[in-house]
């Protein structure tokens, strides 16, 4: 069945003959005392993309595992092409033509594609005739979907892009009809997630049934025909995507009018607060990743550096941060600060008032076994207002002051004595924000500060950068997101390979053209 | 040192590789589903002193040899039942069953037999017999050619013949068949086997059924060698496969270099009690600790980088 891509879209909007690929009805499911699917209905319509969208916890994911058979349901049924099914385990899922791409990949990294492709949909007890099969079938389908990839590769050796395609191919050689994507794009680079969009458009063209779960707006709106909106637990609305807007879809989700755009006022911008001359980097492999950086960050604005991800801003903030070394000049509020020896650790930089809110908020920025308040200090443990005496810390009094700041901070549940591990991450990230804010820093270095942040949560921590930035601090911001460096910053500084690219005004520029500078794309050449 | 000697010297590693050959490989197979084993050990003693017991008992070996290989299936099964089916720690349900094999053996050994823990000595068919392959005898005049086939590939019990063919057969099962495939993804990454519809437990029970068979014939290899059950009698032969193990990096064929390793400098330690070196005698005892010493330092991680099986120590609990 090859239908044309209008048609596709047409055919969630006339209501047709056939029967919905899924339909569900009064699923409800409950883990212990929480509530994570209540009385939940859905048909979706076959070849078409279906957007499921919802804050973390709203209990998406719990219905795409009671789909896959994970779990099973408290109540409801499941129809398949309109008959009725028991789905128990995951066999039966994928007998009944459901495929699954989960957020983290469940491929052996060390097996090749072939291996991955054919693991549990063998032909028989030998793997010889299997392979030879799957070979023949990858071939075919990496050429009809743009999902080339090379059959022998080891998993490992594979950029996080092509292992998603194998997940795609792993769903494809079951002959899945119906492909589900959990949240796809949150490991994706720009580049990879528009490919990825294509190998989706193609799948629908083909007749394929596709379920997309995500938490991202921009994407709903770019490739789904239809949307559902879930939020704690219940299904909010189903709407045609194109009939709605980011903003009503935002209100869905959240439960209240959210502002989607900053509100903030033209930048006031002071006297320089740190300055970066021909700052280069080696890593521990012996490459350069840095090769003469240099810019300038001023009192009272937000510079933000976009690029796709490992071109760089890692290695940067590490070195302002003070966990690499580098070489190069490095000047804050005027005064040289060191690059390499003892002096050049987290501790100094802080010292020199330097807050640093890391890219990676369970690796760098917290412990996430530790309670709330104990990661509130880390850091800062050795500031003499937590001590109590010279033997002891003043655990009371950091308890109170975490308390503060997370009514502060609006962390919720506000429990000084939770884990960690236990908030959503919005939370965990206004935690480490509070920690790093409270400081009262010069300049703050701030990494991917909404990623795997909810909605609602995005927004407050955008209102505590630019309330920082007001207050006349120097803000340097690195994302991968172009739409909140477009929204955020006062200046955009593109990096590739090392390098900076160029530098722009949000008022000035677009996706367009920093999107051809991510790609190390100069504007002479462009000109050719 | 004679040609012969060397031959004899290697005829003994054969035999003393034997029990750890199987041990290795026993761990090979459930490591490599993702389910540690420090258990082998016990599983050892446990199939030795079965095997020892039931061949006094009953008079033949391969009645011993089915009595060892059910008793070590048993501590196999217990094991997967502390590890994946109530998703206890291995290593700890391991130990354990290292523990409970040590004590039970001497203390059911003492009851039955009256004997300090030992079981009677074998002999006849209480043993398994060599088998000398056509035409050794003749062969043994052809000169090199001849004694080697005589001292060195025949003359064994169907036992060693049998781990030894368990190497290309592991490694064809492992790498060649659907099972193989399975069973290596279970001990990477389960959660892969488990959402394409394969059972992660029916998996690794299977890996250890096939560990508990390996050991048991390992043991009784071990009761019939020995011609009867003595306390301890494995020596730590179970931890000495571990490190064959980590040595062989969780494969077939490196498993049966680094057994026979183990196996050679055995054979040594107990064919030159001493050597001098001008007026230093090497004492008998740092010579018998050959095998230890290299186990030392194999886990100390002198020999390379060894990556286990990822999943490997990890029960498989559904995630959310």
């Amino acid at each position: 069945m090859s239908v044309q891509n209008e048609t596709g879209r047409q055919a969630t909007v006339a209501p047709t003959a056939s029967a919905p690929a899924i339909e569900l009805r009064g699923i409800s499911k409950a883990f212990g005392p929480v509530q994570a699917n209540k009385d939940i209905s859905i048909s979706v319509a076959k070849g078409s993309i279906h957007g499921i969208i919802g804050e973390n916890g709203a209990g998406k994911s719990t219905l795409m595992s009671i789909l896959y058979g994970f779990y099973k349901a408290d109540a409801g049924e499941i129809l398949i092409n309109g008959k009725e099914v028991e789905i128990t385990d995951s066999q039966e899922a994928i007998a009944a033509g459901i495929g699954m791409v989960f957020q983290h990949f469940k491929l052996v990294e060390n097996f090749t594609v072939l291996e991955n492709v054919i693991l549990g949909a063998e032909d028989g007890k030998l793997l010889k005739p299997s392979l030879a099969k799957a070979r023949k079938l990858l071939k075919q389908l990496s050429d009809e979907y743009e999902l080339s990839v090379d059959p022998d590769a080891l998993i490992e050796d594979l950029s996080v892009g092509h292992q998603q395609r194998v997940e795609i191919l792993k769903a494809l050689y079951r002959q899945a009809d119906i492909l589900i994507l959990d949240e796809p794009t949150g490991v994706l680079t720009p580049a990879e997630a528009d490919h990825l969009f294509r190998i989706l458009e193609g799948l629908r063209d083909q007749g394929k049934t596709i379920i997309l779960i995500t938490h991202k707006l921009r994407e709903i709106m770019e490739i789904t025909d239809t949307v559902s909106v879930m939020r704690r637990g219940e299904m909010t609305a189903t709407v045609k995507t194109k009939d709605t807007s980011p903003e009503e879809l935002a209100e869905l989700m959240v439960g209240r009018k959210v502002l989607l755009r900053v509100d903030k006022t033209p930048a006031k911008p002071g006297k320089p607060v740190i300055e970066v001359e021909n700052l280069e980097v080696i890593d521990e492999q012996g490459v350069k990743r840095l090769k003469g950086i240099d810019l300038m960050v001023r009192q009272g604005e937000i510079l933000g550096i976009c690029g796709v991800a490992g071109n760089g801003q890692t290695e940067l903030l590490e070195v302002l941060g003070g966990y690499m070394e580098g070489t190069g000049t490095i000047r804050m509020n005027g005064e040289e600060i060191d690059l390499t020896g003892k002096y050049s650790d987290g501790q100094s930089r802080r010292a020199r008032g330097i807050s640093h809110v890391p890219e990676d908020r369970h690796d760098e920025g917290l412990i996430l076994e530790f309670q709330a308040w104990e990661n509130m200090i880390f850091g800062y443990h050795h500031d003499p207002k937590y001590q109590k005496n010279a033997l002891l810390m003043d655990n009371a009094g950091i308890k109170a002051m975490t308390q503060v700041s997370m009514d502060k901070f609006d962390v919720r549940p506000p429990n000084p004595k939770l884990e960690a591990k236990s908030f959503s991450g919005g939370n965990q990230q206004k935690i480490v924000l509070a920690r790093e804010i409270e400081r009262n820093p010069d300049l703050l270095l701030v990494g991917q500060p909404t990623r795997g942040v909810d909605i609602g949560a995005i927004e407050f921590i955008h209102q505590q950068i630019v309330a920082l930035r007001d207050e006349g601090k120097a803000i340097l911001l690195v994302s991968v997101e172009l739409d909140e460096i477009l929204s955020l910053s006062d200046r955009i500084v593109v990096m590739f390979d090392g390098r900076i690219m160029g530098e722009r005004l949000p008022s000035e520029t677009n996706e367009g053209e920093l999107g051809l500078m991510m790609a190390g794309i100069t504007d002479e050449e462009k000109a050719q | 040192m004679d040609y012969l000697t060397i031959l004899q010297i290697l005829d003994s590693a054969l035999r003393l590789a034997t029990p750890l050959l199987l041990t290795c490989l026993a761990g090979l197979f459930s490591e490599r589903a993702g389910v540690v084993d420090i258990g082998l050990e016990g599983k050892l003693l446990a199939a030795a002193f079965l095997a020892g017991a039931a061949a006094a008992v009953t008079g033949s070996i391969w009645i011993g040899l089915l009595a060892g290989v059910l008793g070590s299936l048993a501590f196999s099964m217990l094991h997967g039942l502390a590890s994946i089916t109530f998703q206890g720690d291995q290593l700890i349900s391991g130990v354990a069953l290292n523990f409970l094999a040590a004590g039970l053996t001497v203390v059911i050994g003492q009851s039955w037999f009256k004997l300090g823990g030992r079981t009677p000595s074998l002999s006849g068919d209480g043993r398994f017999s060599e088998w000398n392959l056509p035409f050794s005898d003749a062969m043994a005049k052809i000169p090199v050619v001849g004694p080697a086939y005589d001292e060195l590939i025949s003359g064994h019990t169907a036992l060693t013949y049998l781990a030894f063919l368990a190497v290309p057969l592991s490694w064809w099962v492992l790498y060649r068949s659907r099972f193989g495939l399975r069973l290596r993804a279970v001990g990477e990454n389960p959660g892969a086997v488990d959402t394409a519809g394969i059972s992660v437990v029916r998996l690794r029970y299977s890996a250890l059924v096939i560990a508990g068979v390996l050991c048991g014939l390992a043991g009784t290899y071990l009761a019939s060698l020995a011609a009867g059950f003595v306390k301890d009698m494995s020596a730590g032969r179970g931890y000495i496969a571990l490190a064959a193990l980590i040595f062989a990096k969780w494969r077939p064929w490196y498993a049966l270099w680094a057994t026979l390793l183990f196996g050679l400098l055995e054979a040594i330690g107990n064919r030159y009690q001493s050597i001098a070196l001008g007026d230093f005698v090497i004492p008998v005892q740092f010579m018998q600790a050959l095998p230890y010493i290299l186990t030392v330092i194999i886990l100390a991680g002198f020999v390379g980088k060894a990556i286990p099986p990822r999943a490997s120590g990890q029960s498989y609990v559904k995630e959310r």
